[in-house]
């Protein structure tokens, strides 16, 4: 089961982090421990800081105070592609060049892994088509991407960073705009890299895919971190009630024992 | 990016059309010269007349037309990548405007010269584009923002070009209003060493940063992630794009639909997705060398080409606008 998976000590963690987009404070003091191999679901309401705290992990906003620290090392310190072949990011919105087909976008995933006069080499050709089939997408590769449906679109979004090939995979919402089935396989895939030795971090909204996948959970409001751990220790009533709002009841998961959460809702 | 076959074709063709269209450029005219002249002469051979002819006044004008042409397809497939839109090219978001307001300056207060005139042009050109780029501004010129504001500003710019015009005394309202018809009349190989100089001091810094900008397509998140500095790729690559135009526009003054329509037609060919920057070079180039060709032989006086381009412009825009109205 996932959760007797050994997960080391922290590679990558938000230090006393000030997050903020100019004047709008999002987080203050922040801190965050990625555990190295575990497969860590960020949760928490909308608004809550989720997609910013997943971008200063990634180097894409950069932290107005403390640090994010990769290996020991300040983020802001590492040459840009060195960490581009370490962190990958499937950020929340990202653009479709007009017309561009799901292997040319694949593709570009390769870009870190390539210079100016080492263009297009077999390694890419390789991780294009593994990351194509991990995502079942390769019946689509000749297809534009416009013409897909979303479900289908973020499959090769999720694609294009798996070819970047990471050991370190950051996902926003990578089952947004995706069926049940392939939210679960999905979530299988990310189970599955997980378990060859790559830490995947993702946000969520299903709580109870959060607790059935996560190995570590990160609850989030108000841009500040409310709990954090494994889901059978962390997730309670209280929880729920406390970060969402959400008066609840929690059963175990009949299939695997995690924490199941039930809405009271309005009776 | 992979082997790209098409691309290849589609470049190869371009320069073999650019070839034929520089062979007739250079036979036709008030003394028709056979090709097999043009060739002999091109080689330092033939008669010294046609020699004259064809190297002195003829060859300078269609290397000006090919260099400029390719300069202005280089800045539009820029500035359409930079703002994900086909609007998004100089010549409509301000920047050729605020060149010619630049070269307005130079030549109806200082009166200055051909040198000083280009300068005026450079500095227009980037003070508008500085312009444009701040009143977009916000946490990154975004794409949209930026047509906009610069179909705005280009406005404004034209109206005061216009005012300029009528302010100067009749002589220098008339060398204005010829430099700014924009036209390739009377250039000789004196302005073809300083386009050239710029030329291949930009062109390289391009192509090193044509595969980023390809990758910044993708929006920025996914191109920061990906090891790069988007502020600053975004901030080089204006510059490039500004410095195209303004050398286009100090050299002939202000060409308008190259930039605009080279890259559109290059994509349609290629059916490559994005903006592929040598093609648009190269079809800026064929475009500028026929549009001049025809503006010079097919009305039997010679119009600027700058008129040509304008008025087939403007349908193309009209058809351009429509269709991403639709959208
Ligand atoms: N680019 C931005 N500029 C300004 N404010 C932003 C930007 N992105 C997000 N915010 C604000 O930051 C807060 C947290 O947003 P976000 O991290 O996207 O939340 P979540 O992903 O948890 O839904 C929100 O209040 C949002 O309005
Ligand atoms: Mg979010």
């Amino acid at each position: 089961m996932t959760e007797l998976k050994v997960t080391g000590p922290a590679r990558l963690c938000v230090e006393n982090a000030t997050l903020r987009y100019d004047e709008r404070i999002i987080s203050r003091d922040l801190s965050v421990a990625i555990p190295d191999g575990s497969f860590t679901i960020i949760v928490g309401p909308n608004a809550s800081g989720k997609s910013t705290l997943l971008r200063a992990l990634a180097r894409v906003l950069a932290p107005s105070a403390g640090a994010v620290v990769l290996d020991g090392k300040a983020l802001a310190q590492y040459q840009s592609k060195q960490l581009a072949r370490t962190l990958g990011l499937l950020p929340q919105a990202s653009i479709a060049p007009d017309g561009i087909t799901v292997a040319d976008l694949v593709a570009r995933g390769r870009y870190p892994h390539q210079s100016l006069f080492r263009q297009w080499s077999c390694a890419d050709e390789a991780a294009v088509e593994a990351a194509l089939a991990a995502t079942g997408t390769t019946r689509l590769s000749a297809r534009p991407v416009d013409e897909l449906s979303g479900g289908q679109r973020q499959r090769v979004w999720v694609a294009m960073v798996l070819a970047q090939q990471t050991p370190i995979l950051l996902l926003d919402e990578p089952t947004t705009y995706l069926d049940i089935a392939h939210q679960i396989e999905l979530l299988d895939l990310c189970q599955d890299l997980n378990a060859k030795g790559r830490t995947v971090v993702a946000v969520l909204h299903d709580l109870n895919h959060a607790c059935r996948y996560a190995t570590h959970i990160i609850a989030m409001k108000d841009g500040a971190v409310v709990a954090q751990g494994a889901p059978k220790d962390i997730v309670t009533e209280q929880l729920v009630e406390n970060v969402f709002g959400l008066p609840c009841l929690i059963i175990p998961d009949p299939v695997a024992g995690t924490p199941l959460i039930v809405p009271k809702g309005r009776g | 990016m992979r082997f790209d076959l098409r691309g290849l074709a589609v470049s190869a063709v371009l320069l073999l059309l650019i070839a034929v269209a520089g062979a007739v450029s250079l036979s036709s005219g008030k003394f028709p010269i056979p090709p097999a002249d043009v060739m002999r002469a091109l080689l330092g051979g033939a008669d010294e007349n046609i020699r004259m002819v064809v190297t002195e006044w003829r060859l300078p004008r269609l290397l000006l037309a090919c260099l400029l042409g390719g300069a202005l397809g280089l800045s539009g497939a820029i500035f359409q990548s930079l703002t994900r839109n086909p609007l998004g090219s100089p010549d409509i978001i301000g920047f050729s405007a605020g060149s010619y307001t630049g070269a307005l300056i130079v030549i109806l207060l200082f009166s200055g010269g051909y040198y000083q005139t280009a300068g005026g042009a450079l500095a227009g050109g980037i003070a508008t584009a500085a312009c444009v780029y701040l009143l977009a501004y916000r946490r990154g010129a975004q794409g949209f923002r930026l047509i906009v504001i610069g179909i705005g500003m280009s406005a404004m710019l034209g109206a005061f070009n216009a005012w300029m015009v009528r302010q100067a005394d009749l002589p220098a309202a008339m060398s204005a209003a010829i430099w700014g018809a924009g036209s390739l009349n009377g250039l000789s190989f004196e302005q073809v060493f300083p386009v050239v100089a710029m030329l291949v001091f930009i062109t390289p810094i391009l192509g090193a940063l044509s595969r980023p900008l390809r990758q910044l397509e993708l929006g920025d998140d996914a191109a920061r992630t990906s090891g790069i500095n988007a502020t600053r790729l975004r901030l080089m690559l204006m510059i490039l794009g500004v410095a195209l135009t303004a050398l286009a526009t100090a050299a002939a003054g202000p060409i308008s639909f190259i930039s605009l329509a080279a890259p559109q037609i290059a994509r349609r060919v290629t059916r490559k997705a994005g903006v592929d920057l040598i093609p648009s070079a190269l079809m800026g180039a064929l475009l500028l060398a026929v549009a001049d060709w025809v503006a010079q032989h097919a009305f039997g006086v010679q119009l600027p080409v700058g008129v040509m381009t304008v008025s087939i412009g403007g349908f193309y825009f009209l058809w351009l606008l429509i269709r991403e109205a639709r959208r």
